[in-house]
């Protein structure tokens, strides 16, 4: 009677261990998926592009043209966009998140930070398209007729930045991307900033207002150094969003290939615009590989910004240390 | 509890089996957008008719070419034809399904659809941005009794790649030299000036927003949309509208005996021919791993060419004349499987 109990009790043991086993190792599968997946993608990504790599070899990225008939590709005016586009982006959000994780989290009355909260987060989930279209339907026909005058009428006469807000208001370019981007990735990063502001421990910030700091002072000198590493990396994820985002942008920035001043107002391209206008109807050959190449720069755009902010994120980190 | 996942997980597989298997017998094809509503509309006729499914994705012309040569599809479809050596290197045969044309379209406050009255040499000069002005010189000389404002010329243009983009620019090569050496001809040109509008839809609400421009668009999309058309001068000297007629005339006048169907319809000869008309285009394999399927998809083209034409009217497409359609049934026989012999085409 007893012996049989044993065996069942081992049987179950044997059976949680092979489950452990089983689960251990498909976990780890899916893992290791992942990696083969990137390393899948950035091959294909390289082979893909390889006869346009051999043929313009670095000059790919900084000459202007883009002309499909002759077969003369450079990538210069579709990476200026995207770089531009998303800083934008990055100037306005930034503080615009902190803001809003700042008042949700320290000033806000306790019944009205849930649904500020939920909306914010509901913001994230608007598909893509939605911004574009109400971009172009709504928000660049105001944005011409008010927005852009004023500002020609103010900044545009500031020196050495007044260049960036010239010439006609068209409504779509740059700028108007960059603001929708923006939008985009607010919700992001300031619902990140918001979790991490809620972890600053309220003893620490107990006794910040004990020695009698203010909201800002608490905020500036606790909050935001005990969580700068959960700030940079919610401010990493939205750029790298703003980066890689297509639909939106596509709709509003204009879609030309002109680069002849500096102005936020005139019509521009990125990476993924040029992507999602040309890759369907772009015949094989060294049209296509151009386009494949363009999409291997914005990878190793987006490797770029994550390796640096691990980098400085690693730096803070070593500054702790030394200070403790 | 594991067994049962086991047995449902096994059930979930067997019944993806028995799906693929029945979809095997479909027919697939993908490519060009512009003929992606007719062939859904042939393909649905067909269904009816025959129970055989086509399924056709519209991802684009180079799209529907690199899948055809990757032989993931029973077929390709792209809106500009193939070279004879390049449908030799990858050993495919094409023929075309349908002619379109395409329309410069303007917004002119007082100037009625019509009205206005363009040449080629004209078209390829303001897309140059040589003429900036309506009144220009140029446009009047050809326009006697329009009013023509001395506003500015507003171009817009595809942002997007396209067959009509191809169209439109390998007739702007045709009739003028400078176009020819400088922009050349393609889906994406690098355009000179203008504003860029994101496919038809994009090119017509900019030319309804902004007084004083001109755009181009698909013939059906004029047409459905109420746009304003201008007229164009073909080769012999007249100045047409766009219609089906013109349309039919400009494909009559080609030599369509040349090799491989390479033919693009723009300034074709002939005193009723619309100057920008071009035939959309299906690619097969000269050689086929499965025989079986090839039949099936030339059996629906056979149908089609021969219930169709009704449906293709009603969604402002021009069906093929009959001498070019026999022209074409004539050539499957170059369609073979791998022993070498030809595949039937059930007409």
């Amino acid at each position: 009677m007893s012996t049989t109990k044993d065996s069942t009790a081992e049987r179950a043991a044997g059976g949680r261990k092979l489950g452990d086993w089983l689960f251990f190792n498909l976990t780890r599968a899916f893992a290791l998926l992942t990696l083969l997946l990137l390393a899948g993608i950035i091959v294909s990504l390289f082979v893909g592009s390889w006869e346009s790599i051999q043929k313009f070899g670095f000059s790919f990225i900084w000459s202007r043209d883009w002309n499909p008939p002759m077969e003369k590709f450079g990538a210069l005016i579709p990476i200026y966009g995207t770089l531009v586009t998303s800083l934008i982006a990055l100037i306005i959000a930034v503080p615009v998140s902190f803001g809003i994780a700042l008042f949700l989290t320290e000033l806000s009355p306790v019944w009205l930070r849930r649904p500020l909260g939920v909306a914010i987060e509901l913001l994230a989930a608007v598909p893509s398209i939605v911004y574009g279209m109400w971009g172009l339907m709504v928000f660049v026909p105001f944005f011409a007729k008010y927005v852009q005058p004023a500002l020609a009428a103010t900044l545009g006469n500031v020196p050495l930045i007044g260049e960036l807000f010239s010439g006609p208001s068209l409504g779509i370019g740059l700028l108007a991307a960059g603001i929708i981007l923006a939008i985009m990735i607010i919700p992001f990063i300031a619902s990140v900033m918001r979790d991490v502001f809620d972890v600053t421990p309220a003893m620490l910030k107990e006794s910040a207002y004990g020695v009698g700091g203010n909201t800002w002072e608490v905020i500036w000198n606790v909050v935001l150094p005990y969580t700068k590493v959960g700030v940079i990396g919610g401010i990493m994820l939205g750029l790298g969003r703003a980066l890689g985002e297509t639909m939106a942008v596509t709709f509003v920035i204009g879609n030309s290939n002109f680069l002849s001043n500096i102005s936020l107002f005139a019509p521009g391209n990125s990476i993924t615009s040029v992507l999602a206008n040309e890759f369907g109807e772009a015949p094989p050959g060294l049209y296509t590989a151009s386009l494949i190449e363009l999409g291997l720069i914005l990878f190793l755009i987006t490797l770029t910004v994550l390796v640096f902010s691990r980098l400085l994120l690693l730096r803070l980190s070593k500054q702790e240390g030394s200070k403790t | 509890m594991l067994n049962r996942t086991l047995r449902i997980a096994g059930i979930t597989g067997l019944s993806l089996l028995a799906m693929s298997s029945v979809s095997a017998a479909d027919i697939t094809g993908a490519g060009a957008s512009f003929p992606a509503p007719i062939y859904a509309k042939w393909a649905d006729g067909y269904q009816k008719a025959t129970s055989n499914r086509i399924n056709y994705q519209s991802i684009g012309s180079g799209g529907g070419i690199k899948q055809i040569t990757a032989k993931t599809v029973d077929f390709g479809a792209s809106d500009m034809p193939l070279k004879p050596e390049v449908l030799a290197k990858d050993g495919l045969v094409q023929f075309p399904t349908v002619i379109g044309g395409v329309v410069p379209v303007f917004n002119l406050p007082g100037i009625k659809p019509g009205e206005l009255k363009l040449t080629g040499a004209v078209l390829a000069d303001i897309y140059l941005g040589k003429i900036l002005k309506w009144n220009d010189k140029a446009i009047a000389e050809i326009n006697p009794g329009v009013n023509l404002p001395a506003s500015d010329i507003g171009v817009v243009r595809r942002a997007d790649g396209s067959g009509t983009t191809f169209i439109f620019t390998n007739y702007l090569s045709k009739v003028s030299d400078e176009w020819k050496s400088k922009i050349g001809e393609g889906t994406a040109v690098q355009w000179p000036v203008g504003l860029g509008g994101k496919g038809n839809e994009g090119v017509s609400a900019f030319v309804q927003r902004l007084p004083g421009s001109i755009g181009y668009v698909e013939y059906a999309y004029a047409k459905q949309n109420k746009l304003s058309h201008a007229m164009l001068k073909n080769t012999a000297g007249h100045f047409v509208a766009p219609s089906d007629t013109s349309f039919k005339a400009a494909a009559a006048g080609a030599d369509w005996n040349k090799s491989a169907f390479y033919e693009i319809l723009t300034n074709q000869s002939g005193k009723d021919s619309w100057p920008i008309t071009g035939a959309t285009f299906i690619l097969m394999h000269k050689v086929q791993d499965k025989p079986a399927q090839a039949a099936e998809a030339l059996k629906f083209f056979a149908w089609a060419y021969k219930n169709g034409a009704g449906m293709a009217d009603e969604l402002d497409y021009v069906p093929l004349p009959d001498s070019l359609v026999k022209l074409i049934q004539t050539s499957w026989s170059q369609i073979k499987d791998a022993s070498g012999k030809p595949i039937p085409a059930g007409m």
